[in-house]
């Protein structure tokens, strides 16, 4: 009795815990297609109207679209930079090593108050206007460490071996990273961009610091949330989510294959 | 960090760096002069910022270059309680979101350890919530929460809650919704340790007549300490500065304002910078020390 008690417990508790997890997902998604009037607070009963015209409220659609030119331009940034400091920590000998470790590591351990109120200072000091390329340039920033570590995480597992065949094979500095280096990076490499865009399209904290009267979406939640969210915020909320689990799960299901097989192998 | 554990596990091949020369420079330098501009510099621009005083035209938001010490006593004396509530709202967030997280890590990690098409599912329940937006969700919670809400008159329908009591501004609502968000914070690293441990070492303690208890004391528990130690980071650290959550618009009020929100408030709406700067300065000198000391014990290399 004791045992059977103790194998339920846990799967239990887990099922429990991701049903907590999903509460306020669900509520967002649920109140997607409320018909609501101006707030969105009371449940009037189910429209897809929402969805069908979410540019209705012109704000949320222009603060979605400033996230996305956001998140672009500081994913491709960061990643490049990124990906570069990567291969040089984990494949030469450098003097520096431990600073450029500390520096690296202290934007993940500053909080993003102080970074916001930082960098927002220093654009005072050099007269700079806040607008989106102040914002872009504050996502580059605070990405770039995380692209470090996701990619640095793969440079690890490479063989050096299959380059040096490729010099054996009289490849060319430039013709071993692009042949070889670089598709066996690209897994990492992506998975650090794709981290780099969620982190900047989520952000709220630096951008305010450093948007000026630019809205990204964040922003527009935070705002608008003193006179009631707009059912239109939560459908693009709910939209994101969807494809990005959608990505996920395609990709976690195809790891899964992979490793099953070497698995029962 | 925490956000390697996402992909699948792979054998380190084990390499030393080995090459030297110009090229290292050429990789490094750009990435490593953008930080220096857009993140070192402005902390030197924050804490000579928090050294102006106001201006001698008088003009407001518009400060000289001082050594204005006294800034510092102002912040501290003026938001004390603010400072307080931020730490001790971070520690209470952390040590709870810590009980919860293990066991699920446990389960991911260990339990499901074979399984990895579970695993996978697991996973991605674990870092759903990252997919929308946390504003969004910290809202969602103060509706469900809201003084008229269904679960409120349902609470107070049956008896458990009075009347009059309410849920949303209390210290019990921020950290509540500081400890839903900063849960896949906690629970990633965790996992991500708890994965790479070797079970035939807990199978040893049980041939050596270890309860499940005294193994998990002494084996599990200490071999999964790295990814503990980063969580604790992870999670105690965003939330020290965190203010969505305690703002007033969301879960909180003026009486659960954190150091974040102060910090807001003063830069964004009133436009005084030094003390704004100076408590911003305060609260990164806090993670520092509390960062260093960690550091002493793993060392920089093992940070990232």
């Amino acid at each position: 009795m004791k045992l059977s008690l103790g194998k339920y417990l846990l799967p239990t508790y887990v099922a429990l815990t991701f049903a907590f997890l999903a509460i306020p997902i669900i509520y967002t998604f649920v109140f997607s297609f409320n018909d609501s009037i101006k707030s969105n607070i009371i449940w009037r009963g189910f429209t897809l109207d929402n969805w069908l015209d979410v540019c209705n409220q012109q704000e949320v659609c222009d603060a979605f679209g400033n996230s996305v030119i956001v998140a672009v331009s500081a994913t491709v940034v960061a990643t490049i930079l990124g990906t570069m400091i990567a291969i040089a920590l984990v494949r030469y000998r450098f003097r520096f090593r431990s600073a450029t470790n500390l520096l690296l590591f202290l934007p993940l351990a500053t909080p993003e108050v102080v970074m916001g109120a930082g960098l927002a200072a220093q654009f005072l000091d050099f007269g700079w206007q806040k607008g989106l390329p102040t914002v872009i340039i504050a996502h580059t920033m605070f990405t770039l460490s995380f692209v470090v570590v996701t990619v640095k995480a793969r440079v690890a597992t490479l063989d050096p071996a299959l380059e040096e065949a490729g010099r054996d094979l009289y490849a060319n500095a430039a013709q071993v990273f692009w042949r070889i280096t670089f598709p066996l990076l690209l897994p990492g490499i992506l998975a650090a961009a794709m981290l780099a865009f969620a982190l900047s399209f989520d952000d709220f904290i630096i951008t305010q610091f450093n948007s000026g009267a630019v809205d990204t979406f964040p922003k527009f939640v935070y705002t608008a949330a003193a006179r009631g969210i707009p059912a239109e915020a939560n459908v693009i909320g709910s939209f994101v989510f969807l494809v990005a689990i959608a990505i996920v799960l395609v990709v976690q299901i195809r790891s899964s294959r992979k490793q099953k097989k070497l698995i029962t192998k | 960090m925490a956000f390697v554990a996402l992909g699948p596990q792979a054998p380190v091949a084990s390499q030393k760096p080995t090459k030297t020369g110009r090229v290292a420079l050429y990789l490094l330098l750009p990435g490593l002069f953008y930080l220096g501009l857009f993140f070192l510099t402005p902390l030197f621009s924050l804490i000579l910022t928090s050294l102006k005083a106001p201006s001698a035209t008088g003009v407001i938001g518009r400060y000289d270059v001082a050594l204005e010490i006294g800034n510092y006593g102002y912040a501290l004396g003026q938001y004390a309680p603010q400072i307080f509530r931020s730490f001790s709202f971070a520690l209470i967030a952390t040590v709870i979101a810590l009980a919860i997280s293990y066991p699920i890590a446990y389960f991911i990690g260990v339990t499901a350890r074979n399984r990895p098409l579970l695993k996978g599912m697991l996973l991605t329940l674990v870092i759903a919530p990252f997919f929308i937006s946390m504003l969004l969700r910290t809202f969602a919670w103060k509706q469900i929460f809201s003084n008229d809400s269904w679960l409120l008159n349902t609470l107070k329908d049956i008896g458990l809650m009075g009347a009059d009591s309410y849920i949303i501004g209390t210290d019990f609502a921020v950290i509540f919704g500081l400890v839903y968000n900063f849960i896949p914070f906690m629970t990633l690293p965790i996992y991500a340790s708890l994965d790479r441990l070797d079970l035939r070492l807990v199978e040893a303690g049980h041939d050596l007549y270890a309860n499940s208890f005294t193994t998990f004391r002494k084996i599990t528990f200490p071999l999964s300490m790295p990814g503990v130690i980063s969580g604790t980071l992870l999670t105690f650290i965003p939330i020290s500065g965190d203010y969505v959550v305690a703002s007033r618009d969301f879960l909180g009020s003026t009486d659960t304002a954190m150091i974040g929100n102060v910090v807001e408030a003063n830069f964004l709406r009133i436009q005084d910078y030094p003390t704004a700067s100076a408590l911003s300065v305060l609260l990164m000198a806090a993670i520092v020390i509390l960062v260093s000391a960690y550091v002493r014990r793993s060392g920089t290399e093992d940070l990232l």
